[in-house]
């Protein structure tokens, strides 16, 4: 092992091989065709051994480059839901499995309360107890904060291994390695998955990933195993994140493509069949999905095309028993009319007689980016929700951006089941991520898996360019493997005579632009993704770091001088605070699941004192809290978001009209102010 | 339970009717002009503490604390009160829960008038106006103006005149006030004639005057939402020894009583405002599910439960218990669920058993009792209700049977038809 970790691969094959051409004798000639052979055995070990520490490299650089924010703040929980989930996940590791699933809050959503067991994805919340179990079993004193802070890193390291597997099962190895580092230190990743970003994205991504890559690897295997295997990882996803709706409208679509070009086979149904009928008996088993897989609109498609691919396999059986051309023909066609005529006709009533619910205002937003603005200001105003900016694109992609045609051009030239998949997946999700900014999340795996590919086949193109060339001139045709190959290139470089030079300038082009992207990624990490929006920093006139942790104060002082069960108002964004960290009773909360509640409270924020005092009366709310960032320049305060309390207020109680808070169509917060305004 | 009996008794314990009360006076002649209404409270063991309104030293409260638990202003003509006393004092004294009377006069102050405004009466603005009655005026040897009013519109409630009907006319001569509309906890308890208005009465009416009426109040109280009470009044006359012990005559009726019911009034009135009489206390609020003995923190949809309180009235010497048919217990999320009237078993407590709706959310246990005179009753307890667990619902119903079969026969078949097609060959 010391021997070849001394040598370079490419010295020492080609010094060993050089001798045998030029020396005669017999046993120096054995001798080398043996250290030859293992040369070779040792080539592909250290292969391993590389590909090994680059993947052992990649799984701490993803770990320790979300460490950011521990680091310039402290342990801590960031943003809105992520203090839900740790409340939740506390509540778990308290009471139990059974407690938390039967767990019906009274202290939000005041006074209707919230089932959280049966409104919430669990998968977070029991993966972190599950650490959290496991290390204390094996005697480590952990908080379950400090696991809950790290939960999210902790899974972009297993994303990164998922996207090796993922890149070698659709290209290569070489994809695979640069596709796990890619998405090791994408921003777009980065953004949801830093330490402290205790959310269902954290591990969302992961579980998305990998059922994706176990679906690929069944389609691909034809094996049972997989199918089941990608059926659990959907099963995992259903539990973490909402956003499992895309995989169960993902696969099938990618499965109507591979029927429609043909390329329907029993690998194909296999896969299918046995990950729809068991992730669906799975996914059921979440209270908070229930019945959709059958009942909502959304999960149809995945129905239809299951039963599809059932009357394929018929019509693959029949074809197999009749032998006549003309016969089949005509029982084709009416087959394919029956199921088609019987398919819609279900529709039609199940959708009449309300047994499949419609699709959801969230799901519409998708399809048509304007519909939420005009129907659903709730939705409209989470600024994740709004349309993605080119700038946020560039910022959270860099050169994948570029590399991602590159990849996908790659991709339509070895066109397989696999590749189609990973551009079925690219394309929607990219599609998706322009229409809402979140959803570049969603596009950031297929977008790194793209541009690994584009990356990797360039390289490996330029640098077989460099290596054959430089065989070419030392050694005639007298190489065994890829000699053919070797040969044709060879004769190509003759005709172009810079091409080498070209293949370095390039090569070092790729180079530069891979570290540049290495360098933007850190700096966006530090600096714009590793906030916890909680504590807030900010340079001061000297450039010192100033830190304003107002906020946690706020709830502090909630919890310590307010009484046990007061009930605190407040707009809907700081509900899941007060609650964690206040331990107080909200009246709204960031589960925007009833709007008539929230337009309450807009309605009761945005009107006279005097009938804003009525509602919240009637609503027995003792304290009110108002964010206002006027003295310390802080921009999302509650008069920023004033007009969308207005908005969806006003959505609900037409009293409350929007152009009554605006001066001449301009929101203005000075002397000149509307007058409903207090 | 011993222990229970035990808090119960030292709640009890506790009297609610005021012990120290300041008066302050405009000059210290009033101490014997009105002696006699002074020595029936100083009789009913109350320590008064005579003050002039513009004594230097004049303080409520001293560290923090309230040094009286009621405050009688038969001062009018004070423009401003001495010491650290002003309008806002008064006023948060009355808000921290004391009580307070209030006589104006002709002569009233602008301070005392506006201390009438906050409480919710308006005194007529007219600084000269007084109430003139040409119809039931006290009959006097000397025909007067009419301003010596002989009234008789008392409100009727027991809780706030007493049991005994106050027979005699109260002697009244002084400024008319009306209510504040704004304001539902003022009442009127004693009130002006149809026929009387208020203008001066050395002048001629030039305009028609601003009250007139059953409109205008005599005597009115006010019980704030914290259970002060307040009583005001236009005519600190009213409360004189020379009105307590005249004899009155009401024009145009034939009989003429030896005594006035002046003595009686002020002493019933004062009863009342001193929280001797009309105070309701309701403890020991308890709810349980049935069958059961102790409070649960939380309730499950469809539970059955009892709930019970003790609703007590404080005599003067102590508490007994207070017997009504009217009080109600609502279950209450936004607006009541449930609303029932709870039975009593004549020793004070009441109690009714219900069963939770099939709504989920956190209720409220709410008693609102609120009636004429007494203290109103107010209590709300929280309480949460819960869905039903993923154990509590039914394990097989009937109607499911069918589906039971279908599942059943599927495993059994999909059985049956591998071992055939893996081994029928």
């Amino acid at each position: 092992m010391a021997v070849t970790k001394t040598e370079p691969i490419n010295g020492s094959t080609t010094k060993s091989s050089a001798p045998p051409s030029t020396s005669m004798p017999l046993k120096s000639d054995l001798l080398s065709i043996l250290s030859l052979k293992s040369l070779r055995l040792k080539t592909k070990q250290q292969e391993l051994l590389i590909r090994v520490s680059i993947l052992c490299l990649v799984y701490v650089l993803a770990f320790i480059t979300r460490l950011f924010s521990v680091l310039r703040y402290e342990s801590m929980i960031h943003e809105f839901d992520p203090y839900f989930n740790y409340r939740t996940t506390l509540f778990l590791t308290q009471k139990g499995f059974y407690e938390f699933w039967n767990w019906f809050d009274s202290e939000s959503w005041y006074p209707l309360g919230r089932i959280i067991g049966g409104t919430l994805y669990p998968g977070l919340m029991v993966t972190a107890a599950m650490m959290y179990w496991g290390l204390r079993f094996l005697r480590f004193a952990v908080h379950i904060r400090e696991v809950c802070v790290l939960t999210a890193p902790f899974f972009a390291s297993n994303t990164t291994l998922v996207a090796y597997f993922f890149g070698k099962e659709i290209w290569d190895t070489g994809a695979g390695l640069v596709a796990a580092v890619l998405i090791a230190i994408c921003p777009g990743y980065i953004s949801r998955s830093v330490a402290g970003s205790y959310d269902n994205e954290g591990v969302a991504i992961f579980a998305l990933l990998l059922t994706f890559y176990l679906f690929v690897k069944a389609v691909n295997t034809g094996s049972l195993a997989w199918g089941l295997a990608s059926a659990f990882g959907y099963f995992y996803m259903v539990s973490a994140w909402g956003g499992y709706v895309f995989i169960i409208n993902l696969i099938p679509l990618y499965v109507l493509a591979l029927l429609i070009t043909g390329r329907y086979s029993m690998r194909l149904y296999v896969a299918y069949n046995c990950m729809y009928v068991l992730g669906m008996l799975l996914a059921m088993q979440i209270r908070f999905v229930g019945f959709q897989h059958v009942q909502s609109g959304e999960h149809m498609a995945a129905m239809g095309v299951f039963f599809l691919m059932q009357v394929f396999y018929f019509l693959d059986w029949v074809k197999h028993l009749l032998n006549d051309k003309k016969l089949f023909e005509a029982f084709l066609r009416i087959t394919v009319t029956c199921a088609v005529g019987v398919g819609a006709i279900a529709l039609g009533v199940g959708t009449a007689s309300g047994y499949i619910s419609p699709w959801s205002g969230r799901f519409y937003s998708l399809l048509d980016p304007t519909y939420a603005k005009d129907h659903i200001p709730i939705i409209a105003s989470v600024s994740e929700h709004q349309p993605t900016a080119w700038s946020s694109f560039m910022f959270d992609f860099h050169i994948l951006l570029f590399l991602f045609p590159a990849g996908l051009y790659f991709c339509f030239k070895r066109l397989s089941d696999a590749t189609i998949f990973i551009v079925m997946y690219g394309l929607t999700s990219m599609y998706f991520a322009g229409v809402m900014v979140r959803l570049i999340l969603v596009a950031t795996p297929a977008v790194c898996l793209i541009s690994a590919i584009a990356v990797s086949a360039t390289i490996k193109n330029l640098t077989m360019l460099l290596r054959t060339k430089s065989k070419v001139s030392q050694t005639g045709s007298t190489k065994g493997t890829g000699g053919g190959k070797t040969s044709s290139k060879a004769m190509l470089d003759q005709s172009q005579p810079f091409q080498r030079n070209g293949a370095i300038a390039l090569l070092f082009g790729a180079f530069y632009l891979l570290s540049r992207y290495a360098i933007h990624c850190t700096w966006v990490t530090s600096e714009a993704y590793s906030s916890p929006s909680i504590v807030l920093a900010a340079r001061g006139a000297h450039g010192n770091r100033v830190i304003f942790d107002d906020y946690r104060e706020a709830y502090y002082w909630l919890r310590q001088n307010t009484p046990p069960d007061a009930k605190v108002m407040s707009w809907w964004d700081y509900g899941y605070q007060i609650t964690a960290m206040g331990n107080r009773t909200v009246i709204v909360d960031n589960n925007t699941w009833n709007n008539t509640h929230i337009a309450t409270v807009g309605r009761a924020m945005s009107s006279y004192e005097d009938e804003a005092y009525e509602i919240m009366r009637s609503l027995d709310v003792d304290y009110v809290l108002v964010v206002f960032g006027g003295v310390t320049g802080y921009s999302s305060d509650d008069i920023n978001k004033f007009l969308w309390m207005v908005r969806i207020g006003g959505g609900v109680f037409p009293v409350i009209k929007e152009p009554d808070y605006l001066v001449n169509g301009e929101y203005r917060v000075d002397k000149v102010c509307s007058p409903p305004r207090v | 339970m011993g222990r229970n009996y035990f808090t119960i008794l030292t709640v009890l314990s506790i009297p609610p009717t005021d012990r120290r009360l300041l008066v302050l006076l405009d000059d210290l002649s009033l101490k014997s002009s009105h002696s006699i209404f002074f020595n029936s409270l100083k009789s009913r063991g109350f320590d008064l503490d005579f003050k002039l309104a513009d004594d230097p030293k004049l303080a409520l409260q001293r560290y923090g604390q309230y040094l009286y638990d009621g405050l009688i202003i038969f001062s009018p003509s004070i423009e401003r009160f001495g010491g650290v006393v002003d309008l806002a004092a008064v006023l948060d004294f009355v808000d921290s829960g004391h009580d307070l009377i209030i006589a104006a006069d002709s002569s009233s102050s602008d301070l005392i008038k506006s201390l009438a405004t906050e409480c919710g009466v308006d005194f007529d603005e007219d600084p000269s106006a007084l109430v003139i009655d040409h119809k039931s005026y006290a009959v006097a040897e000397t025909e007067g103006d009419h301003t010596l009013i002989a009234a008789d519109d008392f409100i009727e409630s027991d809780v706030l005149l007493g049991k005994k009907k106050i027979e005699a006319p109260v002697l009244f001569q002084g400024i008319a006030h009306s209510l504040n509309a704004a304001n539902t906890l003022v009442l009127k308890v004693l009130s002006a004639s149809p026929l009387a208005y208020s203008a001066n009465p050395n002048s001629k009416l030039s305009s028609p005057p601003s009250l007139t009426g059953s409109s205008i109040s005599l005597v009115s109280v006010v019980q704030a939402r914290n259970n002060a009470r307040i009583m005001i009044t236009g005519s600190l006359d009213m409360f004189s020894n020379r009105f307590l012990r005249s004899s009155v005559q009401k024009a145009g009726s034939p009989r003429k009583y030896d005594k006035s019911g002046n003595e009686q009034f002020v002493t019933e009135l004062s009863k009342w405002v001193f929280h001797v009489r009309g105070h309701l206390k309701a403890v020991n609020l308890r709810h349980n599910k049935a069958g059961e003995t102790d409070e649960p923190a939380m309730y499950r949809i469809k539970d059955d439960l009892v709930f019970s309180v003790e609703i007590y009235e404080w005599s003067g010497k102590s508490w007994e218990p207070y017997v009504a048919n009217d009080v109600q217990v609502q279950l209450y999320m936004m607006s009541p669920y449930v609303l029932k009237t709870l039975s009593n078993d004549k020793k004070g407590l009441y109690h009714a058993s219900f069963k939770v709706p099939d709504v989920y959310g956190v209720f409220q246990f709410k008693v609102e009792y609120h009636r004429l005179g007494y203290t109103s009753l107010s209590l709300s307890k929280q309480i949460p209700v819960r869905p039903f667990r993923h154990n509590e619902y039914e394990r097989f119903i009937t109607a499911a049977f069918p589906y039971y079969g279908a599942s059943f026969t599927m495993m059994a078949g999909f059985f049956l038809f591998s071992f055939v097609y893996l081994y029928h060959k």
